[in-house]
């Protein structure tokens, strides 16, 4: 597979033969993914969720008018109304329509997925690429510390770190990032969330990229790259981590679930998204309470959740055997 | 064999010391205390709350007094529960979270192994196929989902089954499934892919062409290397859920030790989540050497010198 990329879109001229393209390992990897149908449907779910939740909620408001937080002024109509035409998923105490909240919400969620991950992603690939290739005693208090951090549950750091960057402490790339967004104090705490749950979901990302680094770190393109003079830094991220990106691919997609159930884990105890704004975590967590009268208000976003996953596992399952054909870990 | 397993011992210690050091840190860097509400204290009070718990004295001495009672394995009294020793309200919470966890374990254990080495057996047969896509969605279903759908269909619509509280045998069936679920599914999913690498190996090739029976082959030979990746991970697993799964307790109103974790978070009721934080710690520690020891007896090639 190294060796593949090495003559990634190289042409190899044969002796007097017709020039043949190689095929390059991504070109590869994206055949064998289309021939699994079960990662073609993880794939194809995940894309029409993202459409529906980035767009849907302004076709609902351009057909219905109903928006996430429209609460109807006929105070009968504010009770939780089971799914009818009007409102495909019925509607929440506050006579709120669920399916704009579920939309909402996916975006949310969704986010969490992709600023957690890439967080995480940055972290663990930059902190085991270092322990891996400069090895011996750094890696060994590195790989020490992570053990030490997998032993404190990551729930108090996630608190703490909510609570000393949080309000006004709020670090001034937050602010500009969800400002982006709308801005506003509760956006603000909950992409202060993302990054906290990124922090928290690096570690076993390091153990792998370490992994990987170890048995290139000795290959010969390596030494050729420390005899040209090629500087430390250098050598790591140019030469080492994009040849150890097959795993570390695979590995994120395997995140993205995680971090969205810790997410809703978190919002379901009350200490992630806080009102007015919500993920299908915490609608979840607010159906658990109705759940002998209106059932309606968990099952709608507990199933859009588990399919969300569901999907997103399936893809991650195809993307290792696709990157990765040789090996079949778990 | 005896001094890896001694040596392991004792970096426990200094380890769990260190968790504990560094939790420390962190209740102590964030913002806030125990005692700090919407109002504010008079000053007075204030002075003597934190003469009482020894928070004016410089924090050196603080951490210096709070690894000494560590170290003789006294916690001191939680914050928030007044007159309860920590000790105290580990010992009378985990065995809740003890009893549901091993029993989740056991069953996780039963259901990920048979589906897994069947699933291994039989690849792509229909069996397969859907003890996979089941896997699949138990790993996707999050418990807080699982749990209440299990109380909505089996008490409150069929009324066979206790909705939520700790009582005989029927009240744990809901909490432990709910709570194996997700495991079952790693360990089947972990048993497959580990049995069908074994299968493929020269040494299974060797039991057959020596003419063993094919079950001995299957469980004599095959299953202690196939299950090797189960046994790293069940390990950690394990002491998780031993350890209380917080979901489950608050879905069925369980007073587990995960539930009073994160209420001394929330409560900042330090010496309860540094009591906590290390018992934790020893316990996950435990049962990864548990783990790297029983390596040694699943493959033979593994030695520990």
């Amino acid at each position: 597979m190294r060796e593949e990329q090495h003559i990634k879109d190289e042409v190899m001229p044969d002796a007097d033969g017709p020039v043949v393209a190689g095929t390059s390992l991504w070109k590869d990897a994206w055949k064998r993914l289309l021939k699994n149908k079960l990662a073609v449907f993880g794939l194809v779910v995940i894309a029409i969720m993202v459409v529906v939740v980035t767009i849907g909620p302004w076709i609902q408001q351009w057909l219905t008018g109903l928006t996430p937080d429209y609460i109807p002024e006929d105070g009968d109509q504010i009770r939780s109304f089971p799914p009818s035409w009007e409102h495909p998923m019925g509607t929440d105490d506050a006579g709120r329509d669920l399916l704009a909240r579920v939309m909402q919400g996916g975006q949310i969620s969704l986010m969490v997925g992709i600023i957690s991950t890439i967080v995480s992603l940055i972290v663990g690939v930059s902190y085991g690429a270092i322990a891996g290739y400069l090895g011996g005693r750094v890696d060994n208090i590195m790989m020490r510390i992570v053990d030490i951090i997998y032993a404190i549950p990551y729930i108090l750091i996630v608190i703490v770190l909510l609570s000393v960057f949080g309000g006004e402490n709020i670090p001034g790339w937050i602010n500009s990032l969800s400002e982006f967004f709308g801005g506003g104090a509760g956006l603000n705490q909950i992409f202060l969330l993302f990054f906290a749950l990124g922090l928290v979901s690096w570690l076993t990302m390091a153990r792998v990229v370490r992994g990987q680094i170890l048995s290139l770190k000795n290959e010969e393109f390596v030494m050729a790259a420390k005899a040209t003079g090629v500087s430390t830094p250098r050598i790591i991220f140019k030469h080492l981590v994009p040849n150890a990106l097959g795993p570390v691919i695979v590995y994120a997609t395997l995140t993205v679930p995680s971090v969205m159930l810790t997410e809703a884990f978190l919002s379901f105890l009350g200490i992630g998204v806080q009102a007015p704004y919500a993920s299908w975590g915490s609608l979840a967590a607010d159906g658990i309470k109705n759940i002998a009268i209106f059932p309606w208000q968990l099952i709608f976003p507990g199933v859009t959740m588990a399919l969300t996953l569901f999907s997103l596992n399936f893809l991650g399952d195809g993307l290792r055997d696709a990157l990765d054909p040789q090996t079949r870990k778990f | 064999m005896l001094k890896f397993i001694l040596k392991r011992l004792l970096i426990i210690v200094p380890m769990a010391l260190l968790v504990v050091t560094v939790t420390w840190v962190l209740i102590r860097v964030a913002p806030g205390n125990f005692y700090s509400t919407e109002r504010s204290l008079p000053p007075a009070i204030e002075e003597n709350i934190k003469k009482k718990y020894g928070l004016d004295q410089p924090w050196y001495i603080q951490y210096g007094t709070m690894m000494g009672n560590i170290l003789r394995l006294d916690f001191g009294d939680s914050l928030k529960y007044q007159g309860q020793s920590v000790n105290e309200i580990i010992a009378r919470h985990f065995p809740y979270s003890a009893i549901l966890g091993l029993l989740a374990y056991l069953l996780a254990l039963g259901i990920g192994l048979f589906a897994g080495i069947v699933a291994a057996l039989k690849q792509n047969s229909a069996f397969d196929y859907g003890s996979m896509a089941a896997a699949m969605l138990g790993l996707s279903v999050p418990n807080f989902v699982l749990g209440p759908l299990l109380v909505l269909l089996f008490s409150l619509y069929l009324y066979w089954l206790p909705p939520a509280r700790w009582g005989g045998p029927l009240y744990l069936i809901m909490p432990v499934v709910t709570l194996a679920a997700i495991y079952a599914a790693y360990i089947a999913r972990l048993t497959r892919a580990g049995m069908l690498e074994v299968m493929r190996s020269d040494y299974i090739r060797t039991a057959r062409a020596k003419g063993l029976k094919e079950s001995k082959v299957l469980l004599k030979h095959a299953l202690r290397g196939g299950i090797i990746p189960v046994v790293s991970f069940t390990g950690p697993a394990l002491a998780s859920l031993l350890a209380g799964t917080v979901v489950v307790e608050k879905v069925f109103a369980i007073p587990g030790l995960g539930n009073i974790f994160i209420q001394s978070v929330l409560n900042r009721d330090e010496p309860l989540i540094l009591g906590i934080v290390a018992f934790l710690s020893i316990l996950i520690m435990v049962a990864n050497l548990i783990v790297d020891i029983s390596y040694g007896f699943l493959d033979p090639r593994i030695r520990y010198e």
